[in-house]
């Protein structure tokens, strides 16, 4: 087509030429704009943030619990219970997740029952987070009486990002060449062998992108929790899955809307050490993804 | 080694501290458990000033606070999931039938004042006072003022913008109640927010801006906001610490509570906890930015938990106002 109308047209086509070539560049233009926006914006709250908050990033922070007073106060509950929670819902989101993606990618064949399934989980992906509280507060805190205790809030956060690492992790295992699968299949492994041995560590580096996300998530989010009874104060740390806690968004927001400042600047301070845990586990994702990368190569 | 000493030394110290304020003995023994508190946001700043220092007391009693609201935690009180109820505002006549259906006997016990504050712009030089009736014109349903001088005809012709909390707060109920009449019923109108340090940046940024919260969001920001003084019959008064004490700023200044389960009284860490949260309530309540109770409401309060006296002193439609409280019996 546009052979042709260089034939017969070479001025006019030019211009066309030169009319699309400014578009690209101009829509080239944009997407960089838009994107050095965001970093912009993400670098405001960051500065912000680091200059209210980093004055009181001590030692004392760390290893103090909750007070009325701002410079005795600290996060040692809060970071710990992150660090509870966040272990607790890895280990239990991960291996339902990746054993979910596997079965409907892999084993089941029942086209139906897996359209079924496939729109539930896309729509649960979508459903607000305090729902999930809700189905928490009546399921395991009352149901199955586990109470307001750590156990209660990993299972409400893992049920909040399954879904998540479900599609994540499909997707990854779609991206598994069919000749790794009939190569295998040619050897004589068994259905089970081929998953396991060959599809599951070939898609092993989106699977972990999407855990990331997931887990990114689940550290943040505040709604669930407090509607299943995570506390505010707490002057102990967690011993065990049946104990009582608080997470750090919690103690955030309980800083910020205090009506002295220096309340504020603490919970500046405790943002920035949710910052840098989040970033610690992404890049601890990031080493494992790319030697996994390396050894597949 | 001499960190044990030291440690010793403390608990030595903290039990004769402990003793002297109040003559059970609840330091001569290291009790064991957990109290559970839930309930208002107003009050958390309270109770966690009271648990921090329990702790030093008892150091083997786990005290736990959570905040989800004065209603919020009621249903987990009267679904008998915690010990004490956190509450900016008396028990309501629904809350009471909840708990006269599940046989859970409640002690009220109030805490400390909170003194709403109605606040203007620094820069606003025409509010002086307000009087009662002309804040529920400005507030009540269906309300025509639209401009100062709608409330006073000397006032400036500007626009009058109105920022106050959200209608899941307690502060919001206690002012529509009090001001409105009726609880929950307020012009739609206004900016709204649960979060009092965005009313507070809201007005100090408009100078034709009218807002009300908590006393304590006003002290902390005293450089950036005016007060206006309330006439509730009596002249004029503007709420200080000493005014809302003594009961002269009306009727704005209220009580909140903690509400007691009673039967977890049988317990010695809740009893323990709970008489050294009204000896310590006075003295803790102005660290975080609250007015102590009069010495006598102290000493009520106290009455209640060694006889057990269940049950609410504010029956249907009573204000809780501070002549209310005293008069109480």
């Amino acid at each position: 087509m546009n052979k042709n109308s260089t034939l017969y047209c070479p001025k006019k086509s030019a211009a066309q030429l030169r009319n699309r070539q400014r578009k690209a560049k101009l829509f080239a233009h944009f997407c960089a704009a838009v994107t050095w926006a965001g970093a912009a914006l993400l670098c405001v709250l960051l500065y912000q943030v680091s200059m209210d908050g980093f004055k009181w990033l001590d030692l004392q922070f760390f290893t103090s619990f909750p007070s009325r007073f701002p410079h005795k106060a600290g996060i040692k509950s809060a970071l710990v219970g992150t660090l509870w929670l966040i272990t607790m819902v890895a280990f239990i989101a991960i291996p339902i997740g990746v054993a979910t993606a596997l079965y409907l990618e892999e084993f089941s064949h029942n086209g139906r029952v897996n359209r079924l399934i496939e729109l539930n989980i896309a729509n649960l992906a979508g459903v607000p987070s305090i729902v999930y509280g809700i189905i928490g507060l009546a399921i395991f805190v009352r149901g199955l009486a586990l109470e307001r205790s750590l156990i209660s809030g990993a299972l409400t956060m893992s049920l909040l990002i399954l879904p998540v690492i479900i599609i994540a992790s499909r997707e990854a295992i779609k991206t598994v060449p069919m000749s790794i699968r009939h190569a295998a299949y040619s050897l004589g492994a068994t259905r089970w062998q081929t998953a396991w041995s060959h599809v599951l560590p070939a898609s092993f580096p989106g699977i972990l992108t999407g855990v990331i996300l997931a887990l990114s998530r689940a550290i943040g989010e505040t709604a669930p929790l407090i509607m299943i009874g995570a506390l505010t104060y707490v002057a102990f740390l967690p011993e065990g899955p049946m104990d009582s806690f608080t997470v750090m968004p919690i103690q955030i927001y309980n800083w910020v809307s205090r009506p002295q400042q220096e309340f504020h600047e603490l919970a500046s301070g405790a943002i920035i050490v949710l910052l840098a845990v989040l970033l610690i586990m992404n890049a601890t994702a990031i080493f494992i993804r790319h030697k996994t990368e390396q050894k597949l190569k | 080694m001499s960190f044990k000493k030291l440690v010793g030394l403390s608990v030595l110290m903290s039990s004769i501290s402990a003793a002297t304020l109040s003559a059970t003995a609840y330091a001569s023994e290291r009790l064991t458990g957990t109290v559970s508190l839930d309930g208002s946001s107003t009050v958390f700043p309270v109770s966690e000033a009271v648990a921090e220092e329990f702790l030093a007391v008892q150091p083997k009693v786990r005290v736990t606070v959570g905040v989800s609201g004065t209603g919020g935690g009621f249903k987990k009180f009267l679904a008998a999931e915690t010990d004490i109820n956190n509450a900016s505002r008396p028990i309501k006549d629904k809350e009471i039938s909840i708990a006269n259906e599940k046989g859970i006997e409640f002690i009220e016990l109030p805490v400390a004042y909170d003194g709403l504050s109605v606040i203007i712009n620094k820069e606003n030089s025409w509010v002086d006072s307000l009087s009662v009736a002309e804040l529920k014109r400005i507030w009540e349903p269906n309300s025509t003022v639209k401009t100062w001088s709608d409330i006073r005809s000397n006032w400036p012709d500007q626009e009058i913008r109105l920022y106050g909390p959200g209608t899941d707060s307690g502060t919001f109920d206690y002012f529509t109640e009090t001001i409105n009449g009726k609880s929950g019923m307020s012009r739609p109108d206004y900016t709204a927010s649960e979060d009092d340090n965005a009313l507070v940046q809201g007005v100090s940024g408009d100078i034709n801006a009218l807002g009300y919260f908590g006393f304590a969001y006003y002290a902390a920001n005293q450089d950036k906001l005016k007060v206006v003084p309330i006439d509730g019959g009596n002249g004029p008064v503007a709420p200080t610490a000493i005014t809302i004490n003594n009961g002269t700023y009306e009727p704005l200044s209220r009580p909140v509570f903690i509400y007691l389960r009673k039967q977890a009284l049988g317990r010695p860490e809740v009893k323990a906890f709970v008489e050294f949260y009204i000896n310590k309530a006075g003295e803790l309540s102005t660290e975080v930015g609250y007015i102590p109770l009069p010495e006598q409401t102290y000493v009520r309060a106290m009455e209640r938990i060694t006889r057990g006296e269940a049950g609410t002193a504010y029956t249907a439609g009573a204000e809780p106002s501070v002549a209310n409280l005293l008069s109480a019996e």
